[in-house]
């Protein structure tokens, strides 16, 4: 079924979801968000983009295999958690960097934990596309 | 291009078998230069591991150890280079190379080991090197068979020895052996003594495969040969002995340790023997042997006397050194004549002069046959049953006259036969095996001439050090050839007599023994079918039962078994107090008008006959919730629960989509027992809500993640610091779950579609 309201509207509204599970997954250090949400928003965005499209239309979109991006995501959470090692200590104790820090200012901080938060977006993301995809296409 | 690739011999079989043939030998050379010093004392070393668990990696290195590592190394180097043309042009053989490396790594972890948790480990990294060397041939369902077999015996005594690991070190508190060993009266007198005994046993007899867990070990001859050679062997199935000799200390000397260990070691003995005689494959004779070997030595442990412990440890050394050159031998006539059959192999010895000669050396050593090694090993049994007292001497005797003569049968039967005598007629005309096959047996077989002759060499450096280890501080040991007339020297020449008279009629005995055993109702392989056969039988009862295909019926279980257990705790326990921890007039206005949404939802789902009507009130349901979140402040929660609301109706939709049209099964006891399940759960969640509400609230957790979110995660969302900093271990395995899942559910789907009818007839 081809909805004209559905498909314009869905051309706005997957730019701002996607923007959107950006901006979720980066504040959640915070504020409310986090990869969790933030893969939740971004999955959904293209959920409405294969209702008011088709599968093939969403996964050329997206590029890479869902189920590819949920085990990448397992990947980078679990070399995130390894870093650590690195510094001589437990694993996934959280490793952290302030770039261009100087007195009074904290700089911008990059951690260990921001690409676990990383890793945790792309399994939400990557596995409920995965289903997703998987139960639009056999009908 | 498979063709070519087997047809081109590489040299010591390429990079792969280089790498496994210099790794042993490097060890052995670097352990045969710590003899002289680990002859005087023991090293130990070690270092943290998981020292939360208390998990040392420590090495003790005493001459018990150093016994083992030895024989593990040298063995080790020989059956590698003889792999690496036994094996060599085989499109598999880099894997079975990182196979038996793997176990090589496991068996020496294991013996140099001075912690339980870690010698548990090596021994888990052997069983399941094991599983993957016997069952190297894959393409074959006895190998299959047998590889599993190997595997459930020896994992099933594992985890009781895991375990009695676990009750020793709570009582002993320490897992390091060193410190176990010092308190060994505690442990004797302790009354958890009896069941650490009987787990440490259950582990040490299905690895070391005592009657009644033999019968995988002569399964497990679907190995290639050389793996026969070396783990079931040689090494492996030493690992109960080891581990008996290792715990001596601490549980030996007591009754129960030495009626158990001489009853079923002897027993285990004197049937391998028997069976020895039986069999007509050469190699499954030589599994029997090897039975008889692992008999032996349980029962010499058992026995604990200082002779009897030096006869153990000199016979685990005499028995490595001719049973592997044995097995590499029959791998060599395999290969040349394409049989094993003892009937057909004959006359092989001009042939194969070299092979006949490491042959000879290695089965007279097993016969016990003065001057080699295995004489002195014979000697020294003898000498340890003599020693001992009342009925205990005439059973270690009798028991180890029985096995040594039909040893004597058994070297017969691999050795003398196919070698001497008129050519017999084999599949392949026989010839002289290469010179990687052949060097193994050939220095196996020297050794045991050396040690035969100089038995002192191997007293003073091996044996002695080895027994002081087992036994306890003890005057040094002499080893003769000759001992003068003795008892045992009687003992002995009555062995040869015997045994010569049993392999004059030795086609007779087993054309006996095989119509004993076709009349014999007691078959332990058979049985281990039936076992076997009964759990899958039971597992398909109660999968039936439980998990009939019908979704219903699954929510059903799951939601009464909800019931049962959380209520009933509830119930049994008293939890509930009466206090409830809400009264109706703290609850806002608005929260009544999300309550009231919530309750139509439900209702509507509770009535509706269309399934998009009920996911559409389901939906209604998880907003409203959602909406409560938000008016106590929850925003995360409340986005989360919102999202996840949101994706299931859009999943549940599309599923609904695909779920075919069945005849409504709404009779009313059926909606009346759904009801009540349903009723119930709601019942059980909303006491349980209120009562907690009503207990104490423990506040300590909140602050201290409130202290510490900042200072020292740097961030000031605690509920998501916890989740991606204090626990992201848990984070991580959700998900792992979710990629899964979704990875499962995927595989599900498409498996779904190959089998549509439509699809099945193209």
């Amino acid at each position: 079924m081809q909805s004209l309201i559905l498909t314009t509207t869905t051309r706005l509204l997957v730019a701002l979801l996607l923007v959107f599970s950006v901006y979720a997954l980066l504040r959640g250090h915070n504020l409310p968000g986090g990869g969790f949400i933030g893969g939740l928003i971004g999955a959904t965005a293209f959920i409405l983009y294969t209702i008011a499209a088709s599968v093939d239309e969403a996964q050329r979109a997206l590029r890479v295999d869902p189920a590819n991006m949920a085990m990448l995501g397992v990947g980078v959470a679990g070399l995130a958690g390894l870093s650590a090692g690195l510094a001589g200590q437990p694993f996934f104790t959280g490793q952290w960097f302030f770039l261009f820090a100087s007195e009074g200012n904290e700089g911008i901080p990059i951690s260990s934990v921001l690409f676990f938060d990383i890793g945790v977006y792309m399994a939400v993301f990557g596995g409920i596309l995965t289903l997703v995809f998987a139960l639009e296409q056999e009908i | 291009m498979a063709e070519d690739y087997t047809k081109v011999p590489r040299f010591m079989g390429g990079p792969a078998g280089w790498i496994s043939i210099v790794f042993p030998a490097v060890l052995f050379v670097y352990f045969m230069g710590l003899l002289p010093e680990v002859a005087e004392v023991p090293i130990l070393r070690g270092m943290d591991w998981v020292p939360s668990l208390g998990i040392r990696l420590s090495v003790l290195l005493d001459g018990l150890s150093m016994t083992f590592a030895l024989l593990i190394t040298g063995i080790g180097t020989a059956v590698t280079l003889y792999s690496s043309r036994y094996l060599g042009d085989h499109p598999h053989y880099p894997r079975f190379v990182c196979y038996l490396l793997a176990f090589m790594v496991g068996m020496l972890g294991l013996v140099l080991s001075d912690n339980l948790l870690s010698i548990f480990v090596f021994w888990e990294v052997t069983t399941i090197s094991s599983y993957l060397l016997i069952g190297f041939n894959a393409d074959k369902a006895v190998s299959r068979r047998s590889a599993l077999q190997a595997l459930l015996v020896t994992g099933a005594g594992g985890l009781t020895l895991l375990a009695g690991i676990i009750v020793l070190g709570n009582v002993a508190g320490t897992y390091e052996v060193s410190g176990i060993v010092a308190q060994g009266d505690l442990i004797r007198n302790h009354p958890m003594y009896l069941a650490i005994l009987l787990m440490f046993l259950a582990g040490a007899f299905t690895k070391s495969a005592q009657v009644p867990f033999h019968f995988w070990l002569p399964n497990a001859m679907a190995a290639p040969t050389p793996v026969s050679a070396y783990l079931h062997s040689a090494t492996m199935v030493k690992a109960g002995i080891f581990l008996m000799a290792r715990m001596n200390p601490v549980l030996g000397d007591t009754p129960v340790w030495f009626w158990v260990l001489t009853i079923f070691g002897g027993v285990t003995a004197v049937f391998a023997s028997v069976m020895a005689i039986r069999q007509t494959d050469i190699k499954q004779v030589l599994a029997y042997t090897t039975l008889m070997a692992l008999g032996t030595l349980t029962m010499l442990i058992g026995a604990g006397t200082h002779y009897a412990i030096s006869a153990a440890m000199l016979f685990l050394v005499v028995h490595s050194l001719y049973k592997a050159a044995l097995f590499l031998m029959i791998g060599i006539v395999d290969h040349s004549t394409g049989t094993r059959d003892a009937n057909t192999l004959s006359g092989l010895g001009r042939a194969m002069p070299l092979t006949a000669i490491a042959a000879a050396l290695a089965a007279l050593s097993m016969a016990g046959i003065p001057p080699l090694v295995g004489f002195v090993g014979k000697e020294y049994m003898y000498k340890a049953g003599l020693g001992l007292e009342g009925g205990a001497m005439y059973w270690v005797i009798a028991m180890t006259f029985a096995a040594s003569a039909l040893m004597f049968v058994a070297g017969g039967i691999v050795a003398w036969k196919p070698f001497t005598g008129k050519m017999g007629q084999t599949p392949h005309k026989a010839h002289e095996g290469p010179w990687q096959m052949l060097a193994g047996p050939l220095v196996l077989g020297a050794l045991s001439l050396t040690f035969g002759l100089l038995p002192d060499l191997l007293g003073e450096y091996i044996v002695g050090p080895a027994a002081r280890a087992v036994y306890g501080p003890h005057e040094d040991l002499h080893l003769h050839l000759w001992g003068g007339f003795n008892a045992a020297l009687y003992l002995s020449l009555a062995t040869f007599a015997a045994g010569w008279l049993l392999y004059l009629c030795h086609q007779k005995l087993r054309g006996f023994l095989a119509r004993f055993e076709a009349s014999n109702p007691v078959d332990f392989d058979a049985g281990w079918d039936r076992l076997l056969d009964g759990f899958k039988a039971f597992a398909a009862w109660q999968t039936a039962l439980i998990q009939n295909g019908s979704l219903q019926r699954y929510m059903a279980v799951i939601f009464a078994t909800f019931i049962v257990l959380v209520g009933g705790t509830y119930l049994f326990k008293g939890a509930f107090d009466g206090a409830i921890g809400l009264s109706a007039a703290e609850v806002h206005p608005v929260q009544w008008t999300v309550l009231a949404l919530i309750i139509v939802g439900a209702i509507l789902v509770t009535w509706t006959h269309s399934r998009m009507t009920a996911v559409a009130g389901m939906g209604v349901v998880g907003i409203g919730v959602s909406l409560i979140f938000i008016t106590f402040s929850a925003p995360d929660v409340a986005i989360t629960q919102l999202l996840v609301e949101v994706l299931v109706v859009v999943l549940v939709s599309l599923v609904m989509l695909r779920l075919p049209y069945l005849p409504r099964r709404s009779t009313k006891t059926f909606r009346a027992g759904h009801a009540v399940i349903a009723g119930g759960v709601g019942a059980v969640i909303t006491f349980l809500m209120l009562s907690v509400l009503g207990s104490d609230f423990d506040p300590r957790l909140t602050e201290f993640f409130e202290k510490s979110s900042y200072p020292d995660a740097h961030g000031r969302n605690i509920v998501n610091v916890i989740l991606v900093d204090f626990r992201a271990l848990d984070t991580f395995g959700e998900i792992t779950v979710v990629t899964m899942a979704a990875i499962a559910a995927y595989a599900l789907l498409r498996g779904i579609k190959k089998s549509t009818p439509d699809e099945k007839e193209t």
